[in-house]
């Protein structure tokens, strides 16, 4: 194990060379290119020994992945922002055919206004399209998730793609320190490959095939329950995870002095520290905030918010997204997941971070002083509420 | 927390200096947790930049640009503007390469030493004043840095430059 100081991208690239996938396919875009380029030289100098393929578009990028998944090869790619859209129709043919590419995206703002700042519109727009989704709030966890996922979308229970989440620019481009684990560890937590989906002369079967009325629903059924066994093997991978390399990891949620809280403010990614500097300091003022950092946003951790909201007296959300003439995405599935556990509270959605503004710390803790006071259901940082209505809890 | 704020223009490697002096904090001791990243956005020579490193004795959870810094660190002095002092923590300092005074600053000629080592810029001259002047990182912490993140045939220089300005600094 070696530590070094590393930017989120760098540290990602880390961990893919540590996964030693058999086929890379690369489109660069701004903020993800650093991944594919450190990985390029790590195929040039000879420590990584992957295909490393050049392609003209992310739709090729990620058909090249399905193509070499079907293959029964480990595949990788990386994108961002309108690259995630322009290879959108794609991701539905890898879920659906239950090919375990992993995929990291650095998340971006998307157009129009052209932006190349961070924020969360590309990743969460995709949130129907069968990837298992997961936000990374640092480089360790970027570094870490590299190699969990694998071993996540290729468990035969699960056989889906994963979408790493790294924050743009102040996640992709921040450097801090890292633990870099040594690759026999590596070997021993993610052996390589093996796969019956795939083409295979001896065997044929029919792969990514066409299904009519009579049997579609069926595999979308088994792509549904396929994503929902998903929870119970990211805990057992993170248990194995924290046996060889020491760092346990949370399961769908991280939850932070959310057992007393009064006050709880819902997050992913990066933003998530300040947010718990915030309940701290609130903490030192006698009033109880938690928060909690959503991890998985697919499979949604359900059951999980419900319990970490279900004693506080009001929520928020904060997040870098909008569903325009709603609310933001995230804020509606943690909605639906209080309804469905019969938890009622006043809970208050707030837009930030949106691409690629700053969050302060001021921001946050005028949030909290909103969610104590109420507010409209949907706020914008730095703007005000959205004249649609004001949440009564 | 301490925060340092780096100011240069493009091409004179401001963000490669916030980056080795937090590589320089974390490389020896157990429990030492840096942060470093530059103003982000598209690089263009000659433009302004701003570099932050945070330095820390636990993990660095506050990823937001620096508000009040412990140091100001300005490769340009023309980048200099008396406002700057508004971002300092009240004992913070400002720490300019100029060969001329500037009031409520330290200036040092860092062209000249780097000159004699014959580097085009002076961040890791400013490296090793803002290293002497606030005790952070040692020399030895300063070296490693450079030998672990920098290419090879410009490590011996740029650890002489740093040298000569610590020596520079300590006299």
């Amino acid at each position: 194990m070696s530590k070094r100081f590393l930017s989120g991208n760098e540290a990602f690239a880390e961990g893919i060379r540590l996964a030693k996938p058999d086929v890379i396919s690369a489109y660069p875009i701004t903020p993800q290119t650093i991944v594919v380029e450190r990985l390029s030289e790590m195929v040039e100098d000879g420590s990584l020994r992957s295909e490393f393929i050049h392609v003209e578009s992310e739709h090729s990028a990620l058909s090249c992945a399905i193509g070499a998944s079907a293959a029964g090869a480990r595949a990788f790619t990386a994108t961002s922002s309108q690259g995630l859209l322009y290879m959108a129709e794609c991701l539905y043919y890898a879920s659906g055919g239950r090919f375990p590419i992993v995929m990291m995206n650095a998340d971006r703002s998307t157009a129009l206004p052209w932006n190349i700042y961070g924020d969360q519109r590309d990743s969460l727009s995709q949130l129907d399209s069968g990837w298992i989704q997961v936000y990374a709030e640092n480089a360790q966890e970027a570094l870490d998730l590299a190699l969990m996922s694998w071993k996540i979308a290729e468990d035969k229970r699960v056989s889906t793609p994963v979408m790493v989440n790294l924050d743009g620019f102040v996640l992709t481009h921040t450097y801090e320190t890292v633990e870099i684990p040594e690759q026999a560890q590596a070997d021993r937590f993610l052996p390589p490959y093996v796969t019956e989906n795939r083409i295979d002369f001896a065997d044929p079967k029919n792969l990514a095939f066409s299904a009519g009325p009579d049997t579609n629903y069926i595999f979308k059924y088994k792509a549904h329950t396929g994503m929902l066994a998903a929870k119970q093997v990211v805990s057992e991978t993170e248990s194995a995870f924290a046996e060889l390399f020491g760092r346990q990891y949370s399961g769908l949620l991280d939850s932070y002095r959310t057992e007393d809280a009064d006050y709880i403010l819902v997050t992913l990614g990066s933003i998530a520290g300040l947010c718990r500097e915030a309940a701290d300091r609130l903490r030192e003022q006698g009033i109880r905030a938690g928060v909690v950092r959503i991890r998985y946003m697919r499979p949604f951790p359900n059951d999980e918010i419900a319990a970490a909201l279900k004693h506080a007296k009001a929520f928020g959300v904060l997040e870098k997204d909008i569903s325009f003439g709603n609310e933001g995405t995230v804020y509606t599935n943690v909605n639906s997941a209080l309804q469905k556990a019969g938890v009622q509270l006043p809970g208050y959605d707030f837009i930030g971070g949106l691409g690629g503004r700053n969050i302060s710390a001021g921001d946050i803790a005028q949030i909290f002083a909103d969610i104590q006071s109420g507010t409209e259901h949907v706020t914008f940082i730095g703007i005000g509420g959205d004249g649609n209505g004001k949440s009564n809890g | 927390m301490k925060e340092i704020l780096w100011l240069g223009r493009g091409g004179q490697g401001a963000f490669t200096a916030a980056k080795l002096f937090g590589a320089a904090y974390i490389s020896d001791a157990q429990s030492q947790y840096a942060l470093a990243f530059p103003s982000f956005g598209p690089e263009r020579r000659g433009a302004p930049v701003r570099a932050f490193t945070k330095l820390d004795t636990k993990p660095v959870l506050d990823r937001s640009q620096t508000e009040q810094a412990d140091f100001i660190v300005i490769l340009d002095d023309t980048l200099y503007a008396p406002e700057l002092q508004n971002l300092l923590k009240p004992d913070g300092r400002i720490i300019i390469n100029s060969k001329a005074p500037i009031p409520d600053t330290f200036t040092f000629d860092g062209e000249a030493v780097a000159a004699e080592f014959h580097l085009p810029t002076v961040n890791t001259v400013m490296l090793g004043i803002v290293s002497a002047l606030s005790g952070y990182i040692t020399e030895a912490q300063a070296e490693a840095a450079i030998s672990g993140y920098m290419p090879e045939k410009i490590q011996a220089r740029n650890i002489g430059a740093v040298k000569l300005a610590r020596e520079a600094v300590q006299q």
